[in-house]
């Protein structure tokens, strides 16, 4: 019985996760507070709905002689047939929703998708190659100074900036990795530690290049083709977006242009770690993560491997912070403290380490939540403390465990 | 005409013990060579040496008279040298052929840039290495099981899988540390005709670690017998069994 107590519970949570954005939230901006509009109960109600189906579920089922609910469920043959047509509809429905959410929810989601961006990639690091990177955020302190440096001093546009931004951030990954990638897990946890604190040091320290504790402002936005979203246009002869296509102007543009910008973002991040979990590099991550010596009697080279893997995460971080610079506008070291890489690093381990939905939900849970909930800011460490610790408790698996897609002989 | 692979005087000291103290012995192409000896002789460390997990404190290993000794495990391996372990250590989460697969990672296109455009040259590389594997799954008769996780098999098979993910590299020398040890006397008598496969059709030599003595009368072109350490006797089979130093190690003082 206790355990179907836990199961219900957690299905309840997980209920309320998905339905507190889903059943007709929004989220509203007044100067510089964020509050509710919405009937936030519902989603409660729902929870409950679920809680108490999933507690009466088998005695339920026994009485009336009924199959188990999940025999009514499609068998996962036929999930997976559906899975494309699922994925399709749910990338339409992140495009479309922006043109109908307010400005506020928006700007919290594109707040979101960056986190998923985060995610995902240390998901790389942590969850296909099994090393415990305690310094994310430097490598998305990296990819932000970069493209605000860049754009100081050599005036070069976002988009420009974007790949240099992560290739840096790669280079950073690799030349930290090379020679910590031999120390056994622990070790390295507290060298990218470390390694992460240096970084925001460095940057706090370094007055003439990155201007210290005062950071960097005036970053330019992102363009669309070189349509700028500002009232007028900054660069000579250029005309800005609204105007280009005879509209009146509105900060919305801008604020729905950098949503739709980090869902691409996203996507393109979606597909590059699904391609490489397919290839045999993604394989010997695995590989590597179950059996060291094995891999290294059949001729893997662990150090390598280990590299790509930690170079490749570090270039999203990278990528992400390119991002974040360009939606900010300014950037300071205050944004590249331990207690965001902790907060990457929960998102993948509550998600489900190697699962990328669950990365997902895990960033959006993790972002979204916190902004609904501004007036327990004080509580938050706390909350998000007990969580984890529930988590390890109940689900040490994470919510949504997956493994990386298997590679079929066919027979 | 030099050795596939020779071992000269090798010496391995943990601390105090002398675990392994100047053992010697040569494999030439297409032998099958087995070492023997009680628990605890060093037999296991010889290997270890020989594929490169431990470094020798003393002593020479050279496969085709280019010295190996002192490089990395993984560097060994890629001269064609793979061995197998005496708790068998394969990736138990990923399915049988995967395991095959991750074993060809020096043969396939690792390429990130050609992977990520999945190129022809990367699929056919690809495509290669699942027929390999589906090859050896034949061989060593798991093609049914192919796409089960590796740590569901039953113990027989996953002994036979790990050493069809030996071949799979296209090795010149397998190493096998007790292959036998665990298997019933019928999967004990496959193994014989699988080892004796390997080496009649696949080119490749053996060095076994194998307590089943008949086994290892049966199979072995030459024997070496290690004792504490030190090199017992080395010879064929019908020499190492009538060799009173080894029946005396064997069967104790009488
Ligand atoms: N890594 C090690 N550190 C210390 N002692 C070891 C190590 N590996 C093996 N030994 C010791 O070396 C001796 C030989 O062991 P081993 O080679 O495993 O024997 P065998 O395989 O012949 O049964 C044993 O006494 C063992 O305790
Ligand atoms: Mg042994």
């Amino acid at each position: 019985m206790p355990g179907q107590l836990k199961g219900a519970l957690f299905s309840a949570a997980v209920m309320l996760v998905l339905a507190v954005p889903i059943l007709g939230i929004q989220i509203t901006t007044e100067g510089s507070s964020v509050s509710l509009v919405g009937e936030l109960h519902y989603a409660f109600i729902a929870a409950g709905l679920v809680f108490v189906f999933k507690l009466l579920e088998r005695p339920l089922s026994t009485l009336l002689g009924m199959t188990h609910a999940a025999n009514l469920l499609p068998s996962a043959d036929r999930m997976a047939t559906y899975r494309p047509a699922i994925l399709t509809v749910l990338i339409v429905l992140a495009f479309i929703w922006p043109f109908t959410a307010s400005r506020g929810a928006v700007d919290v989601a594109t707040l979101a998708l960056i986190y998923v961006m985060l995610g995902l990639g240390l998901n790389i690091v942590v969850g296909f190659a099994g090393l415990l990177d305690l310094g994310y955020v430097a490598f998305y302190a990296v990819g932000a100074y970069s493209y605000a440096l860049l754009t100081e001093y050599f005036g070069l546009s976002f988009w420009i900036s974007l790949p240099i931004g992560a290739g840096l951030a790669a280079l950073f990954g690799f030349v930290l990795g090379f020679p910590v990638l031999r120390l056994r897990g622990d070790y390295l946890a507290i060298v990218t530690l470390g390694f992460g604190e240096i970084i925001r040091l460095l940057l706090n320290n370094w007055d003439e290049l990155t201007g210290g504790p005062d950071g960097i402002g005036n970053i330019p936005k992102p363009t669309l083709f070189g349509l700028e979203f500002t009232r007028t246009a900054k660069a000579d002869g250029n005309i800005p977006f609204h105007e280009f296509f005879g509209l009146e102007y509105s900060g919305t543009y801008r604020v729905i242009f950098l949503y739709l910008l980090a869902l691409l973002l996203v996507l393109f991040t979606l597909f590059v770690i699904n391609r490489l979990i397919r290839m045999p590099v993604g394989r010997a991550w695995e590989a590597l993560r179950e059996d060291e010596i094995a891999s290294r009697s059949l001729g893997l080279n662990p150090t390598n491997i280990k590299l790509s893997a930690f170079t490749l995460g570090a270039s999203f971080g990278g990528m992400a912070g390119c991002f974040f610079a360009a939606r900010q506008g300014f950037i300071n070291p205050e944004s590249f403290t331990f207690i965001e890489s902790a907060i990457v690093l929960a998102i993948v381990v509550l998600g489900g380490m190697g699962s990328q939905i669950g990365v997902i939900l895990a960033a959006l849970a993790l972002t979204v939540l916190p902004e609904l909930a501004r007036q327990f800011e004080e509580y938050r460490m706390l909350v998000f403390g007990l969580v984890m610790v529930l988590m390890m408790i109940w689900r040490p698996q994470g919510l949504l465990p997956s493994k990386r897609p298997r590679m079929e002989l066919p027979t | 005409m030099s050795a596939l692979l020779s071992v000269r005087d090798l010496g391995m000291r943990f601390g105090g013990l002398l675990a392994v103290d100047g053992v010697s012995f040569d494999v030439n192409s297409g032998q099958v060579v087995s070492i023997i000896g009680p628990n605890g002789a060093g037999k296991t460390t010889v290997f270890n040496c020989i594929s490169g997990f431990y470094r020798p404190t003393s002593g020479q290993v050279s496969l085709l008279g280019k010295t190996i000794s002192g490089l990395p495990g993984h560097k060994v391996a890629r001269h064609g040298l793979v061995r197998t372990f005496q708790n068998v250590r394969l990736f138990r989460t990923m399915t049988v052929v995967e395991n095959l697969l991750v074993a060809q990672h020096s043969r396939v296109d690792t390429n990130l840039l050609t992977g990520m455009l999945k190129t022809r040259a990367y699929r056919a590389k690809e495509a290669a290495a699942m027929e390999r594997a589906g090859f050896w799954l034949d061989q060593v008769g798991l093609r049914e099981v192919a796409n089960r996780e590796a740590g569901n098999l039953a113990y027989g098979q996953q002994r036979r899988l790990e050493i069809a993910r030996c071949m799979v590299t296209g090795p010149r020398l397998v190493m096998l540390d007790e292959p036998a040890a665990g298997l019933n006397p019928n999967e004990t008598r496959e193994l014989d005709e699988l080892i004796l496969l390997l080496r009649a059709e696949h080119d490749v030599s053996v060095l076994l670690i194998e307590h089943d003595m008949k086994l290892v009368m049966e199979i072995s072109d030459h024997i070496v017998v290690i004792d504490q350490g030190r090199p017992l006797a080395e010879g064929t089979a019908a020499e190492i069994r009538n060799n009173p130093d080894v029946i005396k190690a064997y069967l104790g003082e009488s």
